[in-house]
């Protein structure tokens, strides 16, 4: 089922939660809404969902326009911030719940029921209560709760937000295998870009209210639109440091750092990948001032004339604090963007 | 040290004793010696109390009470309160603290206007009601009247005395549930009411498989506040029918019948055997809901 917002607006009472969204989410993916707190993705979810009515603008479900429909209506199952299973009923009630309102006979329901535990693997733990159960056991619960319906929607709100590292790892592993064997349109809410990076297929990114952009996990790290993106993914996070263009080149602190060409003479904030520092490669120089070893990587700070830079290098490469090392950049890696509105100024290698 | 850490030694059982001591004393004065001499009291067949002497020693006090009508109408008064006025008294509470918690503007306006009837003493609403359940003047006759019902003589016909004191004590207890059920319906988590919403439940659907499994911890305790508070009702009986209890002591509930016979009539010992009766009966029940409702509420 293809998701579609048309010009959404929300307002609540004074505060502008959701600015006319545009989107377009394909039939069967899994798409990410990704952007930090209080960006307004758990708003937009529910817009989808259909409990809260947007203040202005059209959803639609494929042609329909699901906009005035009650949340019932709209084939969707969601999982909520912290799951909301009714903690006074045993795991089974709580899936059979949706099908009971749906006035599906007993044995069908009980039938559809345990399929769906089958599904997510919850089959023993039918007789529990949802506070006998570990964080990852009642996000199954729910995702069983929000499917057994036969939804055509599968909404997501930070479904991961309550597990530990691990869990979380396996649990983000286990959504993209179930999405995979239902093939159902999902959308996961998360303020964690990694999670969005690692199992979606396309991402929305949101800050304040309005989108950023939409892309594939790989463009937008590839290929930022603005500089709120460049800067929200990735970790370590992109070097933001201040330059201008002259005459085609890019100029940092006094250094020429690349060509960049296409771009007129003009003040810009540069961002540059971590990953994109090549150290050892080039005559540009700069002292080390930091060195942290984050897990099998090595990040470097370097000082190239007053402005830091960090470069990630692998464990092994070896190297001292206030030792000089040359580097130089790869083009790839390094975005422009526009001093006043963050937008991204593209140029060529030369 | 010991008590703090928690162990049993003998130094800090004693000094745990030590502690409780003040307040082991007071209770000691004021409730068990009380108590004991209530059972004891029970126990004679004759007894003087200005010279607390007593002679004869059985049960037949308790034969006595057993077999006194005005016990049997006081038992059948206060059954009558328990069974029938305590739960429709929790039932309109649950009702307006539903339809308090679903309207927007002015909540607490309301809760504070439900809420006054608790903190006004029940012998001047006592006052009120006399007027209200007056047969000639009386308000509630007034009403019935516009419906062509003949004047009902509540306060004086020994048939209609114990419907003016469930009225009474209803109205009474409506603020103290109203206010609790209201709290215990805000702090329902609102994602389960999406959550239902989502799954398709209709309203009523959602009033009684989340909003009433999520109070029956509330409900279950008013009910057994409210039980017991019933076995005690006396006030009331005062405050409506002053010192004699109602036309032909029909009025009488069991605490109202041991102040009776303890004053009216000075005969303390079968008051006490009243007051040893009621006490079981009290303990009992007790024992009997929290058995019960360990198997239907759900506790978080
Ligand atoms: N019911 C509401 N009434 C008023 N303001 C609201 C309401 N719900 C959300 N907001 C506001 O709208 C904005 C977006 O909130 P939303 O819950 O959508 O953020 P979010 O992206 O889901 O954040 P988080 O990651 O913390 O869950 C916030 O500024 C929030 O304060
Ligand atoms: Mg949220």
């Amino acid at each position: 089922m293809e998701i579609r917002l048309e010009n959404i607006q929300k307002k609540f009472s004074s505060v502008v939660a959701v600015h006319d969204m545009n989107i377009r989410i394909k039939d069967g993916s899994l798409t990410g809404l990704l952007g930090p707190s209080g960006c307004g993705k758990s708003t937009t979810l529910f817009m989808i969902a259909g409990l809260y009515a947007p203040t202005a603008g059209n959803i639609f479900f494929g042609d329909e326009a699901v906009t005035l429909l009650p949340p019932e209506k709209r084939g969707i199952g969601l999982v909520f911030q912290n799951y909301a299973l009714y903690p006074h009923m045993t795991v089974l009630k709580n899936i059979l719940f949706p099908l009971e309102n749906m006035k599906i006979p007993k044995k069908e329901a009980l039938k559809m029921a345990e399929e769906m535990a089958d599904i997510v693997q919850i089959r023993d733990l039918l007789d529990r209560k949802p506070s006998q159960l570990s964080g990852g056991q009642q996000q199954r619960v729910a995702i069983a709760r929000a499917l057994v319906k036969k939804a055509r929607v599968l909404l997501l709100d930070e479904p991961l937000s309550n597990l530990d590292a691990r869990l979380r790892l396996e649990t983000r592993e286990e959504i993209r295998r179930i999405q995979k064997e239902t093939g159902i349109t999902t959308i996961y809410v998360t303020h964690d870009q990694e999670e969005a990076m690692s199992i979606t297929d396309d991402i929305v990114l949101m800050d304040k209210g309005w989108i950023q952009q939409q892309d594939s996990p790989q463009q937008m790290y590839l290929n930022p639109g603005n500089q709120f993106t460049a800067e929200f993914l990735g970790n370590p996070p992109v070097n933001i440091i201040d330059g201008k263009i002259t005459d085609s080149v890019l100029v940092v602190c006094g250094e020429k750092l690349c060509g960049f060409d296409g771009v007129e003479d003009q003040p810009v904030v540069v961002g540059i990948r971590p990953e994109a520092v090549l150290i050892g490669n080039g005559d540009i120089k700069a002292s080390v001032r930091l060195i942290e070893i984050v897990g099998k990587d090595k990040i470097i700070s370097l000082d190239l004339k007053g402005c830091l830079i960090r470069a990630i290098v692998s464990l092994d490469y070896d190297c001292n604090v206030e030792e000089l090392l040359s580097f130089s950049v790869k083009h790839s890696g390094v975005f422009l963007f526009d001093k006043t509105t963050g937008a991204r100024i593209k140029g060529f290698a030369s | 040290m010991s008590i703090i850490e928690g162990r049993n030694t003998a130094r800090g059982t004693v000094a745990a004793w030590v502690y409780l001591l003040p307040a082991l004393i007071i209770i000691s004065v004021f409730v068990f010696y009380p108590l004991i001499m209530a059972f004891r009291m029970s126990m004679y067949e004759s007894y003087n109390f200005y010279k607390n002497v007593g002679t004869g020693f059985g049960f037949a006090s308790f034969k006595r009470v057993l077999c006194d009508s005005d016990f049997h109408i006081a038992v059948k008064n206060t059954l009558f309160l328990s069974f029938v006025a305590m739960p429709v008294s929790i039932i309109i509470s649950l009702v307006i603290a539903l339809l308090i918690s679903s309207i927007k503007k002015f909540q607490a306006l309301f809760q504070t206007f439900f809420f006054l009837p608790y903190v006004t003493s029940v012998i001047a609403v006592g006052i009120v009601f006399r007027w209200l359940f007056h047969s000639n003047y009386g308000l509630i006759n007034y009403f019935l009247g516009l419906f062509h019902i003949h004047p009902v003589a509540w306060l004086n016909n020994p048939k209609t005395t114990i419907y003016a004191l469930a009225i009474y004590y209803i109205w009474g207890n409506l603020a103290f549930n109203t206010i609790i059920l209201l709290v215990g319906v805000q702090n329902i988590p609102k994602m389960y009411y999406n959550a239902a919403r989502v799954d398709g439940a209709k309203w009523g659907k959602i009033i009684f498989r989340i909003t009433l499994p999520q109070l029956s911890p509330t409900i279950i305790f008013l009910t057994i506040v409210g039980f017991i508070a019933s076995f005690k009702v006396y006030n009331e009986v005062y405050a409506l029918f002053g010192d004699l209890g109602g036309a032909a002591n029909s009025a009488y509930t069991i605490v109202f019948y041991i102040y009776r016979t303890f004053y009216g009539a000075g005969r303390m010992h079968i008051a006490a055997a009243a007051a040893v009766i009621l006490f079981v009966a009290i303990l009992c029940i007790t024992i009997i809901q929290m058995l019960v409702s360990k198997k239907f509420v759900h506790y978080k």
